[in-house]
């Protein structure tokens, strides 16, 4: 055990001059995030542009974002291990692992959202449960977080002794994982649905509406990174795999934009005074029309990436469908994001419009903890591969050759 | 004979309101009523007459709703201070005197003796030509805006202070409509508002605070720099 | 009617300003700062508090605060008044919007002076513009040279102390509750500042201490209850209790926006006392409570009297 850990780390020292330079670069990035999030505890949160009237900001948007990140790893869990579909199959881990660091990253933008982080632990002595939804948010993300480590772990560790995972020990991990991801955007949704005093966020298409986009942004995330982790390693994962979930891709933005739709009628044709936030966000509203741009950005973007996802041409050329994933990850990021959080505090409850817009230090704190995520990913990624090939083993020298045989 | 009649229609009148007075006292919602007499400062030096004494009695039977006086101007009353020595003057004309009073209160249908008794200008008088101290002037208010006095009396108009759960005189104080309403030009004049507040992306940008006063409250307002 | 001002500048010197480095406001307290940073660190929630810790807590914040201010200041934890459920009247015909109110709650309540926090929002609309659902045309930046403008009408928006209220549904370390006496209160030591009330709040009526919070010493009001205007720090949330250092007292006073309203427009008292003006009030008067259609009951009644 102790020569397995020395041997990991010493493996995870070592990489190309490409690797270094990518660690040096996060590592920068999260220092310049680290010096930033002490200004904030410093001064409190009037270093962000959160104020009342717009009470969450960029953390909560970005937040969001990811949690539907992480549910999409039922996208490839489900064909995985249910349908046992043999290209997923091979993958699945690693999609897993991305929404163990996308949960890792939901959690930090959580802490630095509050103004009394040191005082988070009080969540665990008087946890107002079932009535608060950030209770339920808090348990199903940890828990999410939990299920998918034990199946990493579990199927890394069975690896690393040359064997593969059992089934009756993985069935009841992935019968949890798979109504569990779909619950943690659900409560997530449900956090902000709940509301009755923000009528641009309670209304009941809004959960759908969040596993729906999680369904596109999610796997088109996992997509580009499948591709930059085939060229950079020695990681198997066909194309098959890949246009596979990109096909998904084209049913979950085609069911995404048909509820926006849907939503977008019902507001715009009743037209009640509830259209107030609807309207701040894709007309501007009495002359502040910040995010009129990014709004329409994000419409052109999912729209032209679901023609792209949709026809098989564009879908299996690399070019255009990288292009549609960046669509829609741009598309979703501004939808689930800005684009979700901002207008219900616009106009806020007395009827004020103010104009939030993220400053400096919290579009550090964000970059920052984009980069923490890519650094965990990556240290996962690789120690994972090694571990997968067998190249990493807990096994003692002499017993490898099963491995080496089971290789050739 | 004349007289006797008058004295008949007096005692009439006498009655029916205290009947009315009667009636008033049992009106829910109103505070228990204090018996006790509160010994009005500035009265009225003169002696009283019996139609006095019967109206005090009347009047007694009202609770003291109030407790803060009524906004003499300084040097002005006890009005008989001047005007014991002088003879009413029953008609309507242009003051030589009190000419910073403008009469803004239905001024066609009204005048000074109206209400101001031209016997005694230290207390007041009512339509019926009962007599009433300006510490009870309510009642003079009270002959027309019946709805307003009714809802002064259960506390929903007009200002309370003090304290909110007793009603012992004094704890919690009534102020007269004349303590907020210029009887001679009752509506309210505009005031200055206090500061506005800062806009959400200028919390913090304050630079400092000032001090006013309110009818003896000193309130903190900020300062913000151009 | 017109209020004699007395200006007098006294502005914030440096010096002056109660700059509190508050216990509760770096991140982890400090090593060396011995015990008692560690016991307010892992200080019970409020409601858990035996009578005898709450004395004790009460007992160290106000020597905390005779040693950051140099003033005696006393801080009440007492509770609730036996049968009392406190209601609150105002009336729209007579607000003239002048915001003596808002002041009056500044100063009363020891509100941070920068970051500016105020409980009371005026709000100013246009007669006949529709208003009252989503209040989307209020203005709350109005500044003319006097109130009443002709034309408009005045609505100030406070806590409206819900029976069942939608912030404290949400929170998720219970750090805000409803009080038996109806007032809705925050344990200040308990709340994380995760602002999720502030989502809920249909009302605007929580603030968020976005920086520390600092005011004159000066200017503190030394009669503070820990439930309601003792200090508060930096990334917690705060809001109106109807000055329950004040009104939870028998005899007490009531509030100080009641206090100041030239025009009378502010009525206060006891909803289960039936003689009580508030009751009276919502007897004889049609009254409204704000966005009722949200179900979430305030027990602050607006009415017109005219």
């Amino acid at each position: 055990m102790f020569r397995f850990i020395k041997e990991l780390i010493f493996h995870l020292t070592r990489g190309s001059a490409l690797y270094y330079v990518w660690i040096i670069a996060l590592l920068a990035i999260i220092f310049n995030g680290v010096v930033a999030y002490t200004h904030q505890l410093e001064a409190g949160l009037i270093v962000t542009n959160m104020r009342d009237q717009v009470s969450w900001g960029a953390y909560i948007a970005n937040f969001t974002f990811l949690v539907g990140v992480a549910a999409a790893a039922v996208l490839l869990v489900i064909p995985a291990y249910l349908y046992h579909f043999k290209p997923i199959k091979e993958i699945v881990l690693f999609g897993e692992m991305i929404a163990i660091t996308a949960l890792i990253m939901c959690l930090m933008f959580v802490i630095v959202d509050l103004g009394r982080p040191q005082f988070a632990w009080h969540m665990l002595i008087t946890p107002n449960f079932p009535n608060s939804l950030l209770v339920w948010d808090v348990i199903a993300l940890n828990g999410y977080l939990v299920i998918n480590i034990a199946a990493v772990s579990y199927i890394l560790y069975r690896k690393a002794h040359g064997l593969e995972y059992k089934m009756s020990i993985m069935w009841p991990i992935v019968m949890l994982s798979i109504p569990w991801a779909i619950s943690i955007h659900t409560v997530t949704a449900f956090l902000y649905n709940g509301l009755s005093s923000r009528p641009f966020w309670n209304a009941s298409i809004v959960a759908p509406r969040f596993i729906a986009s999680a369904l596109c942004s999610g796997p088109a995330l996992m997509i580009l990174i499948f591709q930059v982790a085939r060229r950079l390693s020695d990681i198997d994962v066909t194309d098959t795999a890949i246009f596979k979930i990109a096909e998904l891709i084209a049913y979950a933005m085609g069911l995404n934009l048909y509820l926006f739709g849907a939503e977008i009628f019902k507001e715009f044709y009743s037209d009640s005074i509830h259209l107030a936030p609807m309207k701040y966000l894709f007309f501007g509203l009495k002359g502040h029309d910040i995010l009129v741009p990014f709004a329409r950005t994000a419409i052109v973007c999912n729209v032209a990436a679901f023609f792209l996802f949709l026809n098989h041409k564009t879908r299996e050329n690399f070019l255009t469908l990288n292009v549609a994933c960046i669509l829609v990850i741009i598309g979703v990021f501004i939808e689930k994001g800005v684009g979700l959080i901002i207008p219900g505090f616009v106009p806020d409850t007395l009827g004020e419009i103010y104009d939030y817009f993220p400053t400096a230090t919290e579009g550090k704190i964000c970059i920052s903890i984009w980069a923490t995520g890519a650094l965990i990913y990556t240290f996962m990624i690789k120690t994972a591969i090694p571990i997968y090939k067998g190249e990493l083993s807990l096994l003692s020298k002499g017993v490898s050759p099963a491995i080496s045989k089971m290789r050739s | 004979m004349k007289r006797l009649v008058g004295c008949i229609v007096y005692a009439l009148v006498v009655v029916t309101i205290l009947l009315a007075a009667h009636r008033l006292r049992a009106e829910p919602g109103t505070p228990a009523p204090e018996q006790k007499q509160q010994t009005p400062q500035n009265t009225q030096q003169v002696p009283k007459t019996a139609s006095e004494q019967a109206d005090a009695e009347h009047h007694a039977t009202i609770p003291k709703y109030f407790t803060t006086r009524p906004p003499f101007s300084e040097g002005i009353f006890p009005c008989t201070t001047c005007h014991a020595g002088l003879k009413p003057d029953k008609t309507r004309r242009e003051l030589y005197f009190h000419t910073e009073i403008s009469l803004k209160h239905a001024a066609k249908q009204r005048w000074c003796l109206d209400c101001h008794d031209s016997e005694n200008r230290d207390r007041l008088r009512l339509a019926n030509g009962d007599h009433v101290t300006f510490e009870e002037s309510y009642m003079l208010c009270g002959q027309c805006h019946g709805n307003v006095f009714r809802e002064w009396k259960k506390g929903i108009h007009g200002k309370r202070t003090g304290l909110w759960n007793s009603d012992k005189p004094g704890d919690k104080v009534y102020l007269l409509c004349v303590n907020c309403h210029n009887p001679h030009s009752p509506q309210f004049k505009p005031i200055k508002p206090l500061p506005l507040p800062v806009r959400p992306n200028e919390i913090t940008n304050i630079k400092g605070t000032s001090t006013v006063e309110i009818e003896g409250h000193k309130l903190y307002i900020p300062v913000y720099g151009k | 009617m017109e209020g004699i001002y007395m200006k007098r500048r006294d502005f914030l010197k440096t010096a002056s300003v109660a700059v509190a480095l508050g216990l509760e406001g770096i991140a982890l307290p400090d090593r060396d700062a011995g015990a008692s940073i560690w016991e307010t660190f892992f200080q019970k929630h409020f409601r858990e508090m035996t009578q005898a810790e709450k004395e004790e807590v009460v007992k160290k914040l106000e020597t905390d605060y005779k040693k950051r201010f140099g003033k005696d200041i006393k801080v009440k934890a007492n509770g609730p008044l036996p049968n009392v459920l406190y209601g609150y009247g105002l009336d729209l015909t007579r607000c003239v919007g002048c915001r003596r109110c808002v002041y009056a709650c500044v100063t009363e309540n020891n509100l941070s002076r920068n970051p500016q926090i105020q409980y009371i929002s005026v709000l100013r609309f246009k007669s006949g513009e529709k208003w009252v659902d989503d209040l989307e045309d209020a203005d709350k930046y109005y500044n003319p040279d006097v109130v009443p403008e002709p034309g408009h009408f005045y609505m100030p928006v406070q806590c409206q102390q819900c029976e069942k209220p939608a912030c404290t549904k949400v929170c998720p370390t219970q750090a805000t509750w409803k009080e038996p006496d109806g007032i809705v209160v925050v344990d200040y030591n308990w709340c994380i500042g995760c602002r999720y009330c502030m989502a809920a709040c249909p009302y605007g009526a929580r603030k968020f201490n976005w920086a520390q919070p600092t005011i004159p010493v000066e200017q503190i009001n030394p009669q503070t209850h820990y439930l309601g205007n003792r200090f508060k720090h930096r990334g917690c949330v705060e809001k109106c209790t109807f000055c329950i250092q004040r009104v939870r007292e028998n005899p007490g006073r009531y509030p100080a926006c009641v206090e100041i309203c030239p025009v009378g427009a502010r009525k206060f008292g006891n909803l289960l006392d039936e003689k009580s003006e508030i009751r009276l009030l919502i007897e004889t008067k049609r009254v409204f409570r704000l966005k009722e259609h949200l179900n979430t009951n305030p027990k602050f009644y607006y009415f017109f009297s005219l």
